[in-house]
């Protein structure tokens, strides 16, 4: 037996959200998916979710199962089971519930939509397919894979703390186009995209892998864009200029200079932002946290060097 | 009273291509039950039909003869020469859309085998292809969102008729349960398919006739509603799709001895005949005891094929092989079982997408249909793999043109908004209403497995006949059932019951036309009537609506190049 300890929030009737339990016998070879439903359908037919295709491919029914996202009809009942027996479902994350699991995805899709989610190729249509060779196509292959079910936007702890956060879900689909053979526009879209609530906006946290169903995994595919990026020389920003200091300080020294990394971060002519580090470096002086002012090389610096030399850096 | 110059019921492929054949020119909105992205086109997975010849030499004429073949000599032969004429065309356009297709090494799009063409035809995605293309059409439609008006998680209750003209739909808002009127110029249905009637089936929960049943309950005809496709590889129990891709690949399906059976059934083409044929040998198999450990599975065996090629051209199955059952096809054969997956039939159209009302072809002004909820009729008693994504593209857009064509230069007609809200808000009442002690629940899955054990693979008068009066008297207890849900806030299980209400009346119809098509072809297998009688039923049959209970009338099939022949393969 299992039982499903689960958030329920109905604002016809009450404000306030409250857990509540049902027991499930026969639960072997069910999904969770199956189990909501027979719930709905043998215990309480108010329980509302969302749900379709059944076959991890429409994306509705995510919720998060012990509080993680996932998508219900993917996963056995019986593999999410914790202590006592019990499963606790709630709401997708960094969203506002409707109604007991269904949360209202109008921020998710706006997001979407601001990453103009669509080919933009040369003008000149030809007469048969665009030709894409098949390592072009894998370039894309896995953000195409995306189903939109919002697992990933749900746990990112990014947009927990910062609603301005494109998100993993558009992030991916921004790199489907960025890397698309056919489109025209990707110096445009990169440059879109290193502003602030996009790529560099990322803490790299990976949580967005861990949650996603598909190949799409968001993380992998911000990556990818950071690299199209720079590569493109879209580099007047803080998050390029932090990730090449970065990289610069390890190559010479095989360590992070501390003083140097934010200073370059900012830019050395951005004032105003240089300014805005000065509170935080002088509580650091105060507290005896400030790096030491002569940056030391580690010993292995050499093997650094032929590391970076031999990724042809 | 919401105004639109088009409102498309449906958003799947069929759908969203209307919508952006009619959006340059006129304010068009397309309604969901869902969101768009979740329609159940996305679950389509082998590939799309076109004679791009992009792997070996390939024509029109060798797609339209396997086509007609495959369809049991029942299609409509001039609508199939339009539509794989047209198929090239819609392909590269959703090439140049930005369709995310696997490519040859020289980069075109790439192509393989499916069941009953005769040459490597399908055009694909890996084992996404609807999921590609559903992704192709909805990213022009944010592109053009100003002149797009999308409603999802709206629901779709009747169609509004004035004689031979239709002027709009009712529905309301599921999120809030508002009812309201959408007045229109033109109405395109896309509503897809009602796999749901049956137990074992690859649809998804959506599919559940709400646009068939509110063209029928309007008046209007369904045509050949008995032709059910039983997809040859479901999960076992769950019944999701394993695409037909599997076999194109090179996938063997085995009986419990472990024997590849389909020799004894289709020498010539083996595991990629057609899907009817594959069906019945796997349930011949099972019924005669040969199933695998003696129960209703028949394995499907990839192993052969190795991890590189089931990882590059079928990742997505092995992952729900994995996922569902715990069965890794690289390593194990995966327990299938044929599960119901396509309707030929449904609302009558001609091949421009313009619904008729009657076997003489009289246009319904201002209504259009397309994809699976239409039946123009292109794939006649049986689909072939690949076809189905391809009927959506091409004549969703021919829908969206003939609907443009036709509202373009006309005004709203006057409808009574009051009086067509009243009706819907009477139902919602009376579903609150229902004091009864009966399980809505229990009567679904009894309509599921009366459907799929006697209106299903093989069928014959006597267990038509029971199936036919156990829904009767399914639908009398339906009428005392209950629901706890009473709020106006997202309830889905008002909707489950009005869902379930269409089901139940479209169930009746397609065990009623195959109770009276007195012959086997394609899908329809009758085992007391085991052979195709051309004498009498090479025709289309239209079930009606009237007050003395359904009426059935029979059209002619439109036959140009290809005499109907033995079908063998």
């Amino acid at each position: 037996m299992i039982t499903f300890k689960i958030k329920r929030y109905n604002p016809e009737k009450q404000a306030e959200s409250y857990f509540e339990e049902f027991k499930l016998d026969d639960t072997d070879d069910l999904t969770l998916l199956d189990c909501l439903n027979k719930i709905k359908w043998t215990l309480d037919g108010s329980l509302t979710y969302r749900m379709s295709c059944r076959s991890a491919i429409c994306g509705s029914c995510a919720v998060k199962a012990n509080g993680h996202a996932i998508l219900a009809c993917q996963k056995q009942a019986s593999h999410l089971v914790k202590d006592n027996d019990t499963i606790t479902l709630e709401p997708l994350g960094n969203m506002k519930p409707i109604k007991d699991l269904a949360v209202d995805f109008k921020p998710f899709w706006d997001k979407i939509n601001q990453v103009s989610p669509y080919l933009q190729p040369e003008k000149k249509t030809p007469e048969k397919e665009r030709k894409q060779l098949p390592e072009q196509f894998k370039l894309i292959d896995d953000a195409s894979t995306c189903i939109m079910c919002g697992a990933c936007y749900s746990d990112c702890n990014v947009l927990e703390v910062d609603d301005n956060f494109l998100g993993p879900a558009a992030l991916a689909k921004a790199q489907r186009f960025v890397q698309d053979s056919r489109d025209e526009k990707t110096l445009e879209r990169v440059r879109k995209l290193s502003m602030p609530g996009g790529i560099w906006d990322c803490t790299h946290c990976g949580e967005c892998v861990e949650r996603c169903p598909k190949p799409a995994e968001p993380f992998d595919r911000i990556k990818e864009i950071m690299t199209v990026a720079l590569e493109q020389g879209v580099t007047s920003n803080n998050g390029a200029r932090h990730a090449l200091s970065f990289t610069k300080s390890v190559k010479s020294s095989g360590s992070l200079n501390e003083n140097i990394i934010p200073v370059e971060s900012q830019g050395f002519f951005n004032f105003k932002g240089l300014f805005d580090l000065l509170p935080v470096g002088l509580r650091m002086l105060f507290k005896g946290k400030n790096p030491p002012i002569f940056h030391k090389s580690i010993d292995e610096v050499e093997d650094i060097k032929r590391i970076y030399k031999e990724l042809g850096e | 009273m919401i105004k639109h110059d088009i409102v498309i019921v449906g958003s799947g492929l069929a759908g969203m291509r209307a919508a952006l054949e009619v959006c340059e020119d006129l304010d068009v909105a397309i309604l969901s039950k869902v969101y768009p992205t979740r329609s159940h086109s996305g679950a389509a997975q082998g590939g799309i039909a076109a004679s791009l010849g992009n792997s070996e030499s390939d024509s029109w004429e060798e797609h339209l003869y396997d086509t007609i073949k495959g369809g049991d000599f029942l299609c409509d032969q001039d609508a199939v020469e339009e539509y794989v004429k047209a198929a090239p065309r819609v392909i590269y356009e959703l090439e140049h859309f930005g369709c995310v297709f696997s490519r040859t090494p020289d980069g075109k799009i790439a192509q393989r085998s499916f069941g009953g063409h005769s040459k490597p035809r399908a055009c694909f995605s890996a084992d996404r292809t609807g999921h590609a293309i559903l992704h192709a059409l909805h990213e022009p439609l944010l592109k053009r969102s100003k002149s797009i008006k999308i409603y999802s998680e709206w629901f779709m209750h009747s169609l509004i008729l004035d004689g031979d003209s239709c002027h709009g739909v009712v529905v309301s808002d599921i999120r809030s349960g508002v009812v309201e009127v959408i007045q229109a110029k033109a109405v395109i249905f896309a509503t897809g398919g009602y796999g749901r009637v049956f137990n074992i089936t690859s649809n998804a929960f959506a599919s559940t006739a709400d646009g068939v049943m509110a063209a029928y309950n309007a008046g209007l005809p369904l045509e050949d509603a008995e032709f059910v496709q039983y997809h040859p590889s479901g999960l076992y129990r769950q019944g999701i799709l394993f695409s037909e891709a599997a076999r194109g690949e090179g996938g063997y399906l085995l009986n419990g001895k472990g024997e590849r059976f389909m020799e004894k059934y289709a020498p010539s083409r083996m595991e990629l005949a057609p899907r009817d044929i594959v069906a019945r040998a796997e349930q011949s198999e099972i019924d005669a005891g040969l199933g695998v450990d003696g129960k209703d599975i028949i394995h499907l065996d990839l192993r052969h094929l190795g991890k590189t090629r089931i990882m590059e051209r079928l990742p997505q199955i092995r992952q729900l092989g994995i996922d569902f059952i715990g069965v890794d096809c690289v390593t194990d054969p995966l327990p299938i079982q044929p599960t119901a997956h396509y309707s030929m039939g449904g609302i009558p159209t001609d091949k421009f997408g313009q619904v008729i009302k009657d076997i003489d072809g009289t246009p319904v002004k201002g209504f259009f249909a397309a994809g699976e909820c239409s039946c123009v009729s292109v794939h006649g008693a049986n689909r072939l793999g690949t076809n189905s994504l391809l009927d959506a593209v091409v004549f969703g857009e021919r829908a969206g043109r003939a609907a443009l064509e036709y509202a373009k230069n006309i005004n709203h007609a006057s409808i009574n908004e009051s009086h067509e809200k009243t009706n819907v808000l009477e139902l919602f009442e009376n579903v609150f209403q229902r004091e009864g002690k009966e399980s809505y629940n229990d009567i679904r899955n009894e309509m599921k497995v009366i459907m799929t054990e006697n209106c299903g693979v093989f069928r014959d008068e006597h267990r038509l006949t029971v199936c036919i009066e156990t829904i009767k008297k399914l639908k009398e207890r339906y009428k005392r059932g209950k629901i706890t849900d009473k709020g106006k806030l997202f309830n889905t299980e008002i909707y489950e019951i009005l869902e379930l209400g269409n089901m139940l009346g479209m169930a009746e119809i397609i065990a009623v036309g195959a109770l009276n098509r007195k012959e086997s072809r394609g899908g329809h297998s009758r085992t007391d009537y085991p052979k195709r009688d051309d004498e009498n039923f090479l025709m289309h049959s239209f079930i009606y609506k009237t007050d003395n209970g359904m009426e059935i009338k029979y059209k002619p099939v439109i036959i140009t190049k290809h005499q109907p022949t033995e079908r063998t393969y």
